[in-house]
């Protein structure tokens, strides 16, 4: 798990703002945080690079065409942290003026490289088209005598232990195959909400796009996923 | 749709989000639980989306490359030194 990674990574670093890597930061901590940065505390930057390159280089991919692009976006993130510290004032959390600072540097970048279209404008079109969350012959028709829209072929069991099986190392590389595959505005909410483990509001500001159309997108994006893990089940059992 | 009707299997699935990202209006909800207590066929998907959902937030990336973090720790030791703290 990322707090697991972050605390192995961290322990190297030695000090003792490295001894504590929650997930998310309280208030108090985060305040501290800023403070060391401002002071040029190393280890705070250390632990800050720890836990947000991940994250960070994940989301400059949906952006730039290639990782070692999206590498180098990350950088000047850094950079960006650096000089922007002093003023930082806080009114953001940390996590969010960071992501801020990254998706302005990838747009721009993406645009360098060729790659740029508005998220609103291809959200707005995914969200426009219908695209409903399984086949329609997974359904008995509406006008069934007894059991109309119910179950024709519901969906079977993953077996008694779920979490084994997805938690596998191919069944992972699946999953991450299966979000690369997503349209474009699916794999960005899904990747900041269900990977990253943003709040709705993070993602609805970072996106600029409206509660109603994350959700749409959120649903269409794990509904794909969800199928898409069962056909390799499936396929798995024989 | 009222409230008091019933909810299809078809209609469920497609409220699946909604149900799960607490944005369902109360009496949708009442009829999505109450559906879910009657189908095992939906009961098993929303089971599914539930550990989808798990296991997708356990997906971690590669840990940061080492370049990465000496260039970054590079970066922060000139910055500091310009500076001058």
């Amino acid at each position: 798990m990322n707090e697991l990674k972050s605390r192995l990574t961290l322990a190297d670093l030695g000090p003792s703002l490295a001894d504590e890597a929650p997930d998310s930061l309280a208030v108090s901590e985060e305040g501290a945080l800023i403070q060391a940065l401002r002071n040029g505390d190393e280890a705070a930057f250390a632990l800050v690079v720890n836990r947000f390159s991940g994250p960070l280089l994940r989301v400059a991919m949906l952006y730039v065409p290639s990782r070692a692009v999206a590498e180098e976006v990350v950088q000047e993130t850094w950079v960006g942290l650096l000089q922007g510290i002093d003023r930082f004032e806080g009114r953001s959390s940390l996590k969010t003026w960071l992501f801020s600072i990254l998706t302005n540097r990838a747009k721009t970048r993406g645009q360098q490289e060729g790659r740029q279209i508005p998220f609103s404008a291809f959200s707005a079109a995914e969200c426009a088209s219908d695209e409903p969350a399984l086949e329609p012959e997974r359904f008995l028709p509406a006008d069934h005598s007894q059991w109309p829209d119910h179950w024709a072929l519901p969906p079977r069991s993953w077996g008694e232990s779920p979490e084994k099986r997805l938690l596998a190392r191919e069944t992972r590389a699946y999953l991450a195959d299966a979000i690369a595959a997503l349209p474009p505005a699916q794999r960005e909410v899904i990747t900041l909400r269900d990977v990253e483990q943003w709040t709705s509001q993070e993602v609805c500001n970072a996106l600029g796009i409206s509660e109603t159309n994350q959700r749409v997108l959120l649903h269409r994006a794990r509904s794909r996923v969800r199928r898409s893990l069962e056909t390799y089940f499936e396929k798995a059992q024989g | 749709m009222t409230a008091q009707e019933e909810m299809s299997c078809k209609e469920l699935v497609e409220l699946v989000t909604d149900y799960l990202e607490g944005a369902l209006p109360a009496p949708d909800r009442a009829r999505f639980e109450e559906h879910i207590r009657q189908c095992p066929g939906c009961e098993t998907y929303l089971d599914q989306m539930r550990h989808v959902i798990r296991t997708l937030g356990r997906l971690t990336e590669d840990s940061v490359p080492p370049a990465a973090k000496a260039t970054f720790l590079e970066t922060f030791r000139n910055w500091k030194q310009a500076r001058g703290s």
